[in-house]
């Protein structure tokens, strides 16, 4: 079986916010993307345009409703991929070593040469955050995009994972977790961020920002009601109020004392 | 084991070169990188330096490198060698394509010109196409507007000279209260999501109106989910509440909109309800300063929205007296509309009280002076930070056009239109409607077509007429049926023409739009159509040429096939003169450029065009000398100016790329755009930013821009004149007179201030029998007819169950995956179910355009699309049901002729599964083939 590291220089990983995730999916395919050229074997794709298509998947979106007593049902968008546990099951359960936590920075990697597709560290994830790639027969998984956030061929600005780049919600937040003072460690501290299935004791680096309460009921007493109040019971009434109305606004003003202007007063 | 850790590549090289272009997956236009290895592409990501995306991308754009390789592109031009429908063809050069097509069209051309009908779908070069359909003499000519959206975009341009989406955009950086009406999923993409992540970061609050709680419904604060169909009623009860309590912006009324604009208030007079002018055509207003009646745009005028004018003893009032009469009544009460639109009358004066605050309380002003079209200086620019957004959800339905109208004028009363805070224009945008070219019919054998097909009318007498008062146009568009359709009745062109009704055509050309499959409604009827045969046996529809880049349902149903390039081998212009991706604060264009060669034998269809064109000998397609003139788009796209120093592309003009918007063709242009990563932006200097109708700066700038000639200051039509127009033709005036089964149509639809009444469907189906609203949406990671043969989006989007809400599917016991079958007045489908609770409790909905035909896209015949996967296409018709008086109306808005696809009404049954979902119709043989059976991809080592 394979050791943890005893601690990580740094603690890299997501913060995900709930509040602002719509479900676009663009992060799945990013990720879908960059991870089939790059690190490793490719993301396949069996039966690609047949019955029962299945690829592998490094980042998933699942959609819950919450259905509640007294207020109409919400959708939330939930995107989960590794988490990269500090107490990782999937690196300990591995016979091999290929499954590993990294020292510098906490990422968790399968050494895919190394890896002989036993599939325990899959069942050991509490999560499901990890998928055998049905044709090289390897453990594929989230790898923080590893070979971006370091990359001297990329831009500075785009050393970030591909899903985090391409998040068109900008749902999506890399970082230092082991670092109070950075952004998504104080972005985790303004909204209440939270651990998925802490009872699991795996210690997940990952955070998801809850989703912010709902305003979809009226309230008994509406605190706006007196933006409401009439100005009149009456067309004629409103008319009244207008003519005082524009003596105040800087593009209408007083009136004309003229006979013909003055018989707006008329019904209506 | 102890934790060494094997060393991993950190810089891996990520390609040998990025090429950057413009995505094609939707409407949005995307800047994206492509990264290339080995003369192959091996990723694509979002360009950071785009105005319309700035480096995100969504699921279908970074999948392209999956559309781009699809094993379903076609491969080579085809020729129909089994019966219609078969999908049986043989592959062709293209020049005996081109020599077929000539023989068909050539003829044409020369004897009825109107026998061609060219309608280009899901087109981006659509002043491209409309310039060669001009050419051949056809009137003819639409691209899918009809089908898709045209109520949002004519009842913008004819209230406040432009509309959501491609024509303005919130001001995402200062709105505090943003709400938004009918938008499925889609629309727009990712400069939606951009805008909400900007409102979410501020904390502003987010109103999400839709019978369906899912997508950006679902991270809205407060989710409102109204009945189908009643948006427009809700609006005006809106509306009611604010002008009752006052919290309207009366400056801004009296000085940028014809609030203030005296109306004809003489039943007797030809011109009673129209706007009243004085003898230069100027409208009047009453000046309050000197109580006379003053042209609207006199220096120093203080338009007056409360004083009326007699003359004779007949009051001339303003059309904010109208307003206030309509409006102020009980019938837009919360108490009153509550029930029909499914909102309670508490939530609805909280909504009205928070836009209300929003808009007063939270007003601001930034300190950039302007001068108004008056020539009054004003020394900051007020905001008022409440926006809307809105899509099909509220125009495609019958009474959308007015739904529309109803919010914009919502927008108005706000004060929250062309200002910080509040919705602001996209240039070439904003433009008066008098700006639009009119309709144009005229056709001369062997001639080009008087002027511009599409265009805005301003009444009766603009209508597309013959002398005989017959429909000039096969689709109907400018008539009595839909005076306003400004974007042509793509969805009436097969029937129409099947009925040879108004008359007979003989070759159908289309050019991206699955017309046999999702983009048609009553979709069995349409195959049948395409099929049919005459008499003598001969088709009814003679001759069908058909455009696509893949092999999707309609291309069995055509005789001649030109096929297409991916969007990554072609040119292509985002231009101004078209459906621009400006910024509010920017003008911008940009490019496709062939970022790798097709290793098929396909061509730009624009391309393929301009070969055509010449062949034809069309005018504006040949040189002197009679021979070709655009060697392809891309030198059409460099070389070609609708006037003299305006082309398609508005960067990097003149001999030496140093002029914008007006100059002289450059030759290098395209290199420029490339070097500048595939698009050109041009910033709207500070003080013009804001007020862009009246703002004199901002018309300068436009002009300069070449957006327009001269400076076209106007004002909000709160009140739009051209519908009075048709009205007062239908109340018995004017020569042009409608027929008498329109008359009362026409007079009630066509009314100059927005109203609300029932979806037209409801009149003909009974609500009782049919209780139910079925709508569809597209999701975000699936486009229209052009993403499913994706192998990466099709794991996400391969099914689509028919989503049923608690109460309906406790009534009907269902469970997930039971099967359900759904009648409507015309048809019925057997499908799965799947229960949702966060949706409207009379309606059910589904994906669109998932299910697929068997045999097409390159898909086995197993796949669950084909098995599972259904259209609410096949039940809707594209004409009501009869009504007992012997005639039949389209399904469509009787104002612009939008389809009105969600006006759909079913009822629901429980019933066994059958073996897969129904109709099922037999697979067609596939012309390329099916796609490999295991995918690994990767390009690089």
């Amino acid at each position: 079986m394979t050791q943890l590291p005893t601690s990580t220089e740094k603690k890299l990983g997501l913060v995900i916010d709930l509040d602002t995730c719509v479900g676009c999916h663009a992060c799945v395919i990013s990720c879908k993307g960059w991870n089939t050229e790059n690190y490793g074997a490719p993301l396949s794709d069996t039966d690609a345009y047949g019955a029962d298509p299945s690829g592998t998947f490094l980042n998933r979106i699942h959609s819950y409703e919450i259905t509640q007593e007294n207020a109409p049902a919400q959708l939330v968008h939930f995107p989960k991929s590794c988490l990269h546990c500090e107490d990782a099951p999937c690196v300990t359960v591995c016979p091999t070593g290929a499954s590993y936590k990294r020292v510098e920075d906490g990422i968790v990697l399968v050494n895919e040469s190394d890896c002989i597709g036993c599939g325990l560290c899959a069942w050991a994830c509490p999560y499901g955050a990890r998928e055998m790639d049905a044709l090289e027969g390897v453990m594929k998984k989230c790898t923080l995009c590893v070979d971006r956030i370091y990359n001297n061929n990329l831009p500075e600005e785009d050393r970030v994972p591909a899903c985090v780049r391409t998040c068109p919600a900008k749902a999506r937040h890399f970082g230092d977790l082991g670092d109070p003072e950075s952004d998504v460690s104080r972005l985790v501290a303004e909204r209440g961020g939270m651990d998925l299935m802490p009872e699991q004791g795996t210690k997940p680096v990952n955070k998801y920002l809850p989703p912010r309460p709902k305003q979809d009921e009226a309230q008994e007493f509406d605190i706006l009601a007196p933006y409401l109040e009439p100005v009149a019971d009456t067309p004629s009434g409103f008319l009244g109020w207008l003519d005082k109305a524009l003596e105040h606004i800087p593009g209408s003003g007083p009136r004309f004392p003229d006979p013909d202007a003055r018989q707006k007063s008329g019904k209506l | 084991m102890p934790p060494t850790q094997p060393s991993v590549d950190l810089s891996p090289r990520v390609s040998d070169e990025v090429r950057k272009t413009t995505c094609y997956m939707c409407a949005c236009r995307c800047g994206i990188n492509v990264h290339m290895k080995g003369g192959k592409v091996a990723y694509i990501e979002g360009n950071r330096d785009h105005p319309v995306n700035k480096g995100v991308l969504c699921a279908k754009g970074s999948a392209g490198i999956m559309q781009h390789n699809a094993p379903s592109r076609l491969r080579a031009p085809l020729k129909r060698t089994g019966p219609r429908g078969s999908g049986e063809f043989e592959e062709i050069s293209w020049d005996e394509a081109m020599e077929i097509a000539v023989g068909w069209l050539k003829p044409i051309r020369e004897t009825a010109p109107e026998k061609l009908a060219f309608f280009t779908g899901r087109d981006q070069s659509q002043s491209f196409t409309s310039f060669w359909a001009q050419g051949f003499g056809t009137p003819n000519y639409a691209a899918h507007g009809g089908f898709c959206s045209v109520n949002m975009a004519a009842a913008g341009i004819y209230t406040m000279g432009g509309a959501f989406w491609e024509f303005g955009q919130p001001d995402w950086e200062r709105s505090k209260l943003f709400m938004l009406f009918g938008v499925a999923e889609d629309h727009d993409s990712n400069p939606i999501k951009l805008g909400l992540a900007k409102l979410k970061e501020r904390g502003a609050k987010i109103i999400g109106v839709n019978p369906v709680r899912s997508g950006y419904n679902a991270i809205a604060d407060e989710w409102v989910g109204i009945t189908p169909g009643t948006d427009g009623l809700f609006i005006l009860s809106l509306i009611h509440c604010l002008m009752k309590a006052g919290r309207i912006d009366l400056d801004y009324l009296a000085r940028f909109t014809n609030a203030p604009v005296l109306v004809n208030g003489d039943p007797k007079s030809p011109d009673y309800g129209l706007l009243m002018r004085d003898q230069d055509g100027k409208m009047l207003v009453l000046d309050r300063a000197t109580g006379k009646r003053t042209p609207y745009d006199r220096k120093g005028v203080k338009p007056d929205l409360a004083g009326s004018y007699r003359k004779a003893g007949i009051s001339h009032r303003p059309v904010f007296h109208h307003m206030v009469e309509r409006y102020l009544s009980d019938d837009y009460a919360p108490e009153q509309v509550a029930d029909r639109v499914g909102i309670s009358a508490k939530r609805i004066r909280h909504i009205a009280a928070e836009l209300a605050r929003a808009a007063f309380d939270e007003a601001f002003e930034i300190d950039r002076p302007w001068t108004d079209f008056r020539g009054e200086t004003h020394k900051t620019m007020v905001g008022r930070p409440v926006s809307f957004h809105a899509m099909r959800g509220i125009s495609a339905h019958s009474n959308g056009f007015q739904t529309a109208r109803a919010l914009h004028v919502l927008q108005i009363i706000l004060g929250t239109v062309e200002v910080p805070g509040g919705f602001r224009f996209k240039p070439p945008y904003p433009k008066p409607p008098e700006a639009h070219p009119k309709p144009h019919v005229g056709t001369n054998p062997g001639q080009a077509l008087n002027g511009p097909h599409l265009g805005f009318v301003h009444g009766p007498d603009d209508l597309a007429l013959k002398p005989d008062g017959s429909p000039a146009r096969i689709d109907k568009a400018f008539t009595w049926e839909n005076p306003m359709s400004a974007h042509g009745l793509m969805h009436m062109v097969i029937s129409n023409a099947h009925a040879g009704d108004p008359y007979k055509i003989d070759t159908l050309f289309m050019y991206m739009a699955n017309m046999a499959w999702n983009s048609s409604m009553n979709t069995g009827g349409v195959m049948q159509m395409l099929t049919d045969r005459d008499d003598s046996g001969d088709y009814v529809i003679p001759h069908i040429i058909y455009s696509d880049a893949y092999s999707s349902e309609m291309v069995a149903y055509a005789d001649l096939i030109l096929p297409d390039t991916t969007y990554l081998e072609r040119h292509d212009c985002i231009s101004l003169l078209d459906r621009p991706i400006c910024e509010a604060d920017a003008a911008a264009d940009a490019i496709r450029w062939p970022v790798v060669e097709p290793d098929r034998d396909v061509r730009g269809f624009q391309s393929a065009l301009c070969e055509l064109g010449a062949r034809l000998g069309l005018p504006n397609f040949i040189n002197e000398d009679g021979s070709q003139k655009w060697a392809d788009y891309a030198d059409y796209i460099t070389n070609h100016e609708r006037r003299p120093g305006i082309g398609p592309l508005a960067g990097f003009r003149g001999p030496e790329g140093d002029k914008t918007g007006r100059g002289e063709v450059n030759l290098d242009q395209l290199d420029r755009y490339i070097e500048n990563g595939g698009f050109f932006v041009s910033h709207i200097p500070e003080e013009a930013q804001f007020y862009k109708p009246w703002n004199t700066a901002y018309q300068d700038w436009a002009v300069g821009m070449g957006l327009f000639d001269a400076p076209q200051p106007y004002l909000f039509n709160l009140y739009v004149e051209p519908l009075r127009r048709f009205q007062l033709a239908a109340e018995g005036h004017g020569d042009r007179q409608p027929p008498e089964h329109l008359r009362g149509r026409i007079k009630r639809t066509m009314d100059p201030l927005p109203i609300w009444y029932p979806p037209l469907e409801d009149g003909h189906a009974d609500p009782v029998e049919y209780p139910i609203h079925a709508l569809t949406q597209r999701p975000m990671a699936m486009y229209h007819s052009w993403g499913t043969q994706n192998a990466w989006l099709r794991q996400i989007h391969g099914r689509n169950p028919l989503y049923v809400p608690t109460g309906l599917f406790e009534e009907h016991r269902l469970s997930d995956g039971d099967w359900v079958r759904v009648t409507s007045v015309h048809g019925e489908i057997t499908v799965p179910v799947m229960h949702m609770a966060a949706l409207n409790a009379n309606t059910v909905w589904t994906w669109n355009a998932i299910g697929k035909r068997k045999g097409a896209w390159a898909l086995d015949e197993d796949a669950p699309e084909a098995t599972r996967g259904f259209l609410l296409n096949h039940i809707i018709h594209e004409l009501l049901p009869p009504r007992g008086d012997g005639l039949r109306y389209a399904n469509s808005d009787p104002v612009t002729g939008q389809a009105a696809w969600f006006d759909l009404r079913v009822k629901i049954e429980k019933v066994p599964a059958p073996a897969e979902a129904q109709p099922a119709y037999p697979p067609i043989t596939s012309p390329v083939g099916k796609g490999p059976k295991d995918l690994a991809w990767k390009v690089g080592k």
